[in-house]
């Protein structure tokens, strides 16, 4: 939607670009993908009118890769949700569009992505906080797993010394949010036809990142560098064409460092992610460069009770230096999780978790199960339950959002 | 080395060691069970030593004591590192919910194995806990420890006996036991069957921590690729307790592939199809 021009670029460009090395057809190709059916349920009545109990949505996310005969791919993954309830969350988005190409130079392997691709840093299972290359398709899930698909080039170049990765990141996209009748939506509607920008390019501003990462014996790091648009808004009050208040999204020029490391030993694995970010405004709408961290550990005992089920315990700290100026609602918090895994055919596992602020009574609880019915078809259940939720916290308008959510998918 | 090839399993290697204590040592009479069992488990090793690379398909059919059936589908690759240990490649075609899902394995000599995970949902390659030996493989009876590669150093090894491969086999088997030195893994000990010509595995019962006979691999036949290496076109596994049972198929087996370390990084392993 909002990446019309750009995404036309990219993709013309990078069809030359597979076209010219290549010159042949392709010698490899197929045509997978996904349809899910997904029920919403939310067993509190809504705070805002409008807003319903139960909501019903499909998705389809299809994938067409070809390859040639060097091995060089070209893939292309459009996404398309219908909601029944929410017409924000009805959208589409092309989350993977690019050109693969690779090959050696000495001691060394390089690879070239072009178009647009999803980049995924980081160890932490409660944050993805140094995880910054895509923009957070926040409509799809409370937990902001899901991205949307971001124009990029991207080069690697790898070898004894580690890989270093360079990333060029040409078109901005904007956060996704729930419009008016749909549920775990700020009090305020947010309009995004109002967005503004720190820079006068816009959405064109060329964002740039470089991350160098490695594997010693037990320890897996990178180091990380961005600067450009920050994906996460700080939001102003104005007024919609209605004269009705609105939230709207401002995007900084922001400038982070970071750090994301793991130690795995034994059943053990450490994690550790932080960041230093220079540009964003706090809570007070000044700019305050501060410092964040995710830090914890998962271990796992394997074969529980002389059965094959794997029971895994994740332990996980929350921190932002800014403290009560800070706009994430992760700002000290502790998160616990156990992950059972049955190792069953079905591939059933459970996972279970809470997470508690440090100062403030506000809990949230969440529990995720998947298990396969057949060759094709997978269920899903997930759960969110906010508890306690505070006044003074950012999650104030989720506070009757809990929710319980079902999804049958067919995988072809 | 690889168990599917099994040509490793139990069973199998590199003369070095026990050459050079052979030489040294005298005649063979003077060879306890345990130097027979680590000598054989050695020269099989040996034979396999320069297979390089190759890649192949696998089918796995999981049948439960109902008799359901389901289906696993999974590419190898591997590539031998006689320096350390091997490296491979898994990537899952089906079941439909984890196509494209890939792990890699760098294993080692004497330390555990390196091992990651891609998720192609989230893009995300995740380093996991090698400490997963015992658990079941895709649900399948095959543990995780019997699908990577078996480094020679990790086990203790024991000839028990002669006898023949089996009932209609023209060929005798050296009958030798192995143990795990990693008490992390599922088993007290093995028990294999490898003939004295093509040091071939037939047969391995293994036992449980707490020494019952647990499953039996049978292998019923197998193809030699590159006049040299030995390979299973199949393998049955059954478990004794549950009454569940596992089958592989190997399929297009390709031997000198264009592979190499390149082909086994966190990098490549995002590209892995």
């Amino acid at each position: 939607m909002a990446l019309r021009g750009a995404s036309a670029l990219f993709l013309g460009g990078l069809l030359l670009l597979l076209a010219v090395p290549a010159g042949a057809e392709a010698v490899f190709q197929e045509v997978t993908g996904r349809f899910t059916l997904e029920g919403r349920y939310f067993p509190q009545s809504s705070i805002q009118s409008g807003q319903r109990e139960q909501s019903l949505s499909v998705v389809g996310e299809p994938e067409v890769y070809l390859e040639n005969e060097a091995g060089q791919g070209l893939l292309f993954k459009p996404f398309l949700r219908y909601d029944s309830a929410d017409t924000r969350r009805s959208h589409w988005d092309i989350r993977e569009a690019y050109g693969l190409f690779f090959g050696e130079f000495e001691d060394s392997e390089w690879e070239l992505r072009a178009g647009i691709d999803k980049v995924f840093w980081g160890v932490a299972e409660s944050r993805h906080l140094v995880d910054v290359i895509n923009q957070t398709d926040l409509v799809e899930a409370p937990d902001q797993e899901e991205k949307l698909g971001q124009p990029m080039v991207h080069a690697t170049w790898l070898n004894d010394y580690g890989a270093f990765e360079a990333f060029v990141l040409p078109y901005f996209r904007k956060r996704t949010f729930q419009g008016r009748a749909g549920r775990l939506r700020t009090a305020l509607q947010i309009d995004g036809e109002q967005t503004s920008y720190e820079s006068a390019a816009k959405q064109h501003h060329l964002d740039l990142a470089a991350r160098y990462s490695h594997s010693i014996g037990a320890l897996d790091f990178g180091l990380a560098w961005f600067e450009g648009t920050n994906r996460s808004p700080a939001f102003s009050i104005a007024l919609d064409p209605g004269s009705s208040p609105v939230l709207v999204p401002f995007y900084e020029q922001m400038r982070q460092i970071s750090l994301d490391a793991q130690i795995t030993t034994g059943a053990w694995l450490l994690k550790f992610e932080s960041f230093w970010r220079d540009g964003e405004r706090n809570a007070l709408s000044l700019e305050e460069d501060y410092l964040a961290l995710v830090g914890g550990f998962e271990h796992t005992w394997y074969g529980i009770l002389d059965s094959d089920t794997d029971l895994g315990l994740l332990l996980e700290f929350l921190y932002d230096d800014r403290g009560q100026r800070s706009t994430a609602v992760t700002e000290g918090d502790v998160f616990a999780a156990l992950r059972l895994a049955f190792n069953d055919e079905a591939s059933t596992d459970i996972l279970f978790g809470i997470m508690q602020d440090l100062d403030k009574p506000t809990r949230s609880l969440f529990v995720d199960a998947n298990r396969r019915l057949s060759d094709n078809i997978a269920l899903g259940l997930e759960g969110t339950a906010f508890l306690n939720v505070d006044d003074e916290d950012g999650q104030f308008s989720l506070r009757r959002d809990s929710l319980l959510q079902l999804n049958l998918t067919y995988h072809y | 080395m690889n168990m599917f090839s099994l040509k490793s399993a139990a069973l199998i290697s590199a003369l070095t060691l026990s050459a050079i204590m052979l030489l040294s040592g005298g005649p063979l009479a003077a060879e306890t069970a345990e130097e027979k069992g680590l000598r054989i488990a050695l020269e099989g090793e040996g034979r396999d030593k320069g297979f390089g690379n190759y890649t192949a398909d696998q089918t796995m059919t999981l049948r439960n004591k109902r008799g359901q059936e389901s289906e696993r589908n999974l590419k190898f690759s591997v590539l031998e590192n006689e320096a350390d240990g091997d490296k491979s490649l898994i990537v899952f075609n089906r079941p439909r919910d984890v196509k494209g899902t890939a792990m890699l394995t760098h294993s080692h000599k004497v330390e555990d194995d390196d091992q990651w995970l891609f998720l192609p949902a989230l893009k995300r390659v995740k380093r996991i806990s090698s400490s997963n030996k015992a658990s079941s493989f895709m649900g399948s009876e095959f543990a995780y420890e019997d699908m990577t590669s078996q480094e020679i150093k990790k086990y203790t090894y024991r000839w028990l006996r002669d006898e023949p491969c089996g009932e209609s086999e023209e060929f005798t088997c050296w009958v030798s036991e192995r143990s795990p030195i990693d008490k992390k893994s599922g088993y007290t000990r093995q028990v294999s069957w490898v003939d004295q010509e093509e040091y071939r595995v037939w047969k391995v019962e293994y036992y449980d921590r707490k020494d019952s006979h647990l499953k039996t691999l049978t292998v019923p036949s197998y193809q030699q690729y590159l006049g040299k290496h030995w390979r299973a076109d199949e393998m049955m596994m059954v478990n004794h307790l549950t009454g569940k049972s596992t089958r592989l198929v190997w399929q297009n087996y390709a031997f000198g592939a264009d592979l190499d370390d390149s082909d086994f990084t966190k990098v490549s392993l995002k590209r892995a199809r």
